[in-house]
């Protein structure tokens, strides 16, 4: 075959020729070795990439032996939710989801989590959350996560009562920023700890912390504060998901244990993460769009790889839209999804996704 | 045993298989999985009357493996055990 049927980093097909597709290989994986300062792939490494792309097959999967474990951020909302949490739509209950994806699609683990997914609207209602956690560990098998975003983001205005720092640093009042956002990060600490003693309270098997970082350094504080809690204080397993490959500076100075925050890249993040008393670590890569997916995989699986190289836990890359080199499109291809999560679990040693 | 007790793959499926007396092949053998789960009643994937479901597989599933199952120490807890 002279030319490659792959995907580009939006989900359309492209075709590229062998040549192509192995400098997109090795360019990605150059590229997150600059950013990261990690090793390359190692060239058997880049061979098995180049071979996948060019197998003509419709999916692609692990070798017998090497399959891996399963989590998933986003509870059962990709079944009953709308457009918003990719969902379908189904008239089922959370209970119902949740066995569906036990007994139907062979998940190792699932979630209850509230449809608005941050922990600040599910606070008000955790009593309704602590009985749809009861009533799955009560039916089913596999561990029980209660998952949440610790969203930084809803405490500041106009959500919350906090200065916005993305209103005050545009007008160059940077200390009030830092002091916005040192403020707000201690009421979600508190959020995020007493959501947790919550999901203790009732016997939920773990707590994910989806969507870690996503404003940045001083939400990244705040959850890792939680997870150091949640370690020392309850029987529950940790799961640290993040919102991006980079923990962005909107502080810039907040630092965990000796370490600056923003900044961190995937294998640095994961470090810290460990540090905390997290259980599994879940490192998100982000995709370039106007790249093409083996450009984008590559890239990925060189930061997966700089993690599960040190890693002391179990470590699950996001491989979903618009992360893990999988197309930023909201149901995306299946050619793509199983090579892309084939490969990340082959070559970037991953323990799960 | 990833969430319990932090191991990494390959160490969660030594210890699986260790404690089943299967090898870690047989893990994901979904022929020798179905049979060995009926056989330890520790729930199976078919709708079978009288198999452990839910709370009950996974009470048998904490002693087998020898790992905790918080919401089985609860029910023992309720109960005065």
């Amino acid at each position: 075959m002279a030319e490659i049927q792959t995907r580009m980093g939006d989900g359309y097909t492209v075709s590229m020729t062998r040549e192509e597709v192995r400098e997109d290989l090795v360019a990605g994986s150059a590229d997150a070795a600059r950013r990261g300062k990690i090793p390359v792939l190692e060239p058997d490494e880049l061979d098995y990439l180049f071979e996948m792309f060019a197998s003509p097959s419709r999916i692609w999967g692990v070798e017998r032996g090497h399959e891996a474990v399963l989590s998933k951020d986003g509870s059962t909302n990709s079944l009953y939710s709308a457009q918003l949490s990719s969902g379908v739509g189904l008239p089922l209950s959370r209970e119902q989801a949740f066995r569906t994806f036990e007994r139907a699609f062979g998940f190792d683990t699932m979630e209850i989590g509230h449809t608005d997914y941050s922990v600040k609207p599910s606070k008000p209602i955790v009593v309704l959350e602590q009985n749809h956690v009861e009533a799955v560990l009560h039916t089913t098998i596999i561990p029980v996560f209660y998952g949440f975003m610790p969203n930084l983001g809803l405490y500041y205005q106009p959500d919350g009562p906090f200065p916005n720092p993305s209103d005050l640093l545009p007008k160059g009042q940077i200390a009030e920023a830092r002091a916005a956002t040192e403020e707000a990060l201690e009421v979600c600490y508190n959020d995020l700890v007493w959501m947790t003693e919550k999901m203790d309270e009732v016997g939920a098997d773990g707590i994910n912390y989806d969507t870690t970082a996503s404003t940045g350094d001083g939400e990244f504080l705040a959850t890792l504060r939680a997870v150091e809690w949640a370690a020392k204080n309850t029987h529950l397993a940790v799961e640290v998901g993040m919102a991006a490959e980079c923990v962005l500076g909107f502080h810039g100075q907040l630092e965990y244990n000796g370490r600056r925050l923003a900044g961190m890249w995937p294998h640095q993040q994961m470090e810290i993460v460990q540090e905390a008393g997290a259980h599994v670590f879940g490192p998100v890569v982000n995709t370039n769009s106007r790249k093409s997916t083996p450009w984008n995989l590559a890239r990925a699986i060189t930061f997966v790889k700089a993690c599960t190289r040190d890693a002391k836990i179990p470590i699950h890359p996001n491989v979903g839209m618009g992360v893990g080199g999988v197309p930023m499109f909201e149901i995306p291809p299946i050619d793509v999804v199983t090579r892309c999560s084939a490969a990340m679990v082959m070559i970037g040693k991953a323990d799960g996704l | 045993m990833q969430l319990t007790k932090k191991m990494r793959l390959d160490e969660a499926k030594h210890y699986v298989a260790g404690k089943l007396g299967v090898s870690v092949m047989d893990l994901c053998d979904s022929t020798v999985m179905r049979r060995l789960r009926e056989e330890l009643d520790i729930g199976v994937i078919t709708a079978v009357a009288g198999a452990a479901k839910g709370l009950e597989a996974k009470a048998r599933i904490a002693d087998l493996l020898d790992v905790r199952v918080n919401c089985v120490e609860r029910l023992r807890s309720k109960m005065g055990l």
